[in-house]
């Protein structure tokens, strides 16, 4: 069992959290001319990097708001929570 | 090599059983190759087995960070099956199904084969309707399908939760008699066996850490136990792909995620198929030992921790007891988890790569183990002849880019719960 700090909140345990996925992935600019493959690209490619990983939860049943982790794939260790707007 | 049979086993009981070969060696790994496969698991030992049968490519290499089998092939819950409702799905697994069929015979190797039949359980009329269509789809392609209603259901697991007021009661489902399990084990062994008696190097404990590549081509692979010459690299890791992916600057469409197993205490024979729950994501088979095997969803976040977390494990045994209710009767004897190569669209890749000389088998998701033949078959074409079959055209790379996606399900890296 995790447990997740949400930055809102404080520490809850994994029950109450939905994953988002990799946070590290940036949509492209609104109203930019992209090609195809940067599209595809945004959707599709991921890192998955094991350790270090920085990713999207939503506190699902509690405040319901979105946040970021920084986690080890491998370990699962939480090395620190903060909201969408903060960067690490 | 020692052929396997009754008057080989009757002959060494007389002997005390020391006359038994060993079934594969352990040799030093040579400085060059016609072709290193990367992964000693289920499909990278049917490729260096097919390679060698197939296409008389034998000096090859196949190279395993830990043991070979001990990873997903040895993590499964030994399902083999083809009720696929696309053409490509179809087509692929089914052919996997007839290599299956005489597996234990070309192998030398009893993989205890037992088509024992696939139920998927339906709980709706609507459910009913989609598993007609899939059922039709699979008889086009030659797939037996059977669309069984509540009393036929019945007469097969009667155990079930048959009574009137259940959330999800079952209507029926729909079956693919030859379908079943297959020994995980037998399957990594017998394939060990006969690659190395034609001359493939099965290099265990042996981690690569970097590729040659120059100019586009690739040259040869760094590992832990020195630098190999080839012109030609298979990826077949699975969970790791993604890691070795960054060392050859490639990212992917796939993700690695967790996925758990376990099976119960040995219980007497109650369960004759394999029945999976159709409300949810819960699939339960009764091993030759009596243990009830189980799995169902992933951990549903980024994994590479080869262990499960408790949450889930809850979330689909519940499932589990909502189908069969005596199962919560039962102790819980082993569970572990396994890193599935989880692809964006629920559909693997076989392919050739933008690397001249460097081919990826990937992708797997929650289905490699009954995959392992026809992979490893596929993947041994594409590399021997440089271009793919017909039957893993629809499993390329590019399909992420051109929209031919393989969207069997819909499930990609997403889990039911999130």
């Amino acid at each position: 069992m995790l447990h997740i700090k949400c930055p809102y909140c404080g520490m809850r345990s994994q029950n109450e959290f939905a994953y988002g996925g990799d946070a590290s992935v940036k949509r492209p600019e609104l109203n930019k001319e992209i090609s195809d493959l940067e599209w595809d690209s945004f959707v599709y490619l991921r890192k998955s990097r094991r350790g270090k990983h920085l990713e999207l939860w939503h506190h699902i049943s509690g405040c319901r708001q979105w946040f970021k982790a920084q986690r080890d794939t491998a370990t699962h260790e939480i090395f620190k929570t903060l909201k969408p707007s903060e960067d690490i | 090599m020692q052929r396997y049979s009754v008057f080989s086993l009757i002959k060494n009981a007389f002997n005390g059983h020391k006359g038994w070969e060993v079934a594969w060696k352990d040799p030093t790994p040579k400085s060059e190759y016609d072709v290193v496969i990367i992964g000693g698991g289920g499909h990278g030992l049917a490729t260096v087995y097919y390679l060698a049968k197939e296409h008389n490519i034998t000096n090859v290499a196949i190279i395993e960070k830990g043991w070979i089998g001990g990873g997903n092939v040895g993590r499964n819950t030994t399902i083999v099956r083809s009720n696929y409702m696309h053409d490509d799905n179809a087509r692929f697994s089914e052919f996997g199904m007839n290599l299956w069929r005489n597996m234990s015979q070309e192998l030398n190797f009893n993989v205890m084969f037992s088509p024992r039949g696939i139920i998927n359980l339906a709980h709706s009329d609507a459910q009913m309707n989609v598993y007609s269509r899939r059922g039709n789809s699979m008889r086009l392609n030659g797939i037996d399908a059977v669309l069984l209603n509540r009393e036929e259901v019945k007469k097969m697991i009667p155990m079930a939760d048959f009574s009137e007021n259940v959330r999800f009661p079952i209507f029926g489902g729909l079956m693919q008699p030859s379908a079943g399990t297959a020994r995980h084990d037998g399957v990594v062994w017998g394939y060990a066996r006969q690659a190395d008696s034609m001359g493939v190097d099965i290099i265990q404990h042996c981690e690569v850490t970097g590729f040659d590549v120059v100019n586009g081509k690739i040259k040869g692979v760094k590992t832990s136990r020195g630098d190999i010459k080839t012109n030609k690299v298979g990826l077949c890791v699975a969970g790791s792909t993604s890691i070795l992916a960054e060392k050859l600057n490639m990212t992917l469409p796939i993700e690695t995620h967790l996925l758990q197993a376990c099976v119960s205490e040995p219980v007497k024979p109650i369960l004759d198929h394999v029945v999976t729950f159709g409300a949810g994501h819960f699939y339960c088979s009764q091993s030759d030992k009596g243990e009830m095997v189980m799995g169902g969803d992933l951990d549903g976040y980024n994994s590479y921790a080869q262990r499960g977390n408790l949450p889930t494990l809850q979330h689909v045994l519940t499932e589990g007891i909502a189908m069969f209710p005596f199962l919560s009767k039962l102790k819980m004897l082993r569970t572990w988890g396994g890193i599935m190569d989880m692809s964006m669209d629920g559909s693997p890749i076989i392919d050739k790569t933008h690397i001249e000389g460097l081919y990826l088998n990937c992708g797997w998701c929650y289905g490699g183990f009954k995959a392992t033949p026809a992979s490893g078959w596929t993947f041994a074409h594409t590399i021997a002849h440089d271009r793919v079959h017909e039957l893993n055209a629809g499993y390329s790379l590019n399909r992420f880019h051109t929209g031919h996606l393989l969207d069997e399900k819909g499930l990609g890296t997403k889990t039911w719960i999130s």
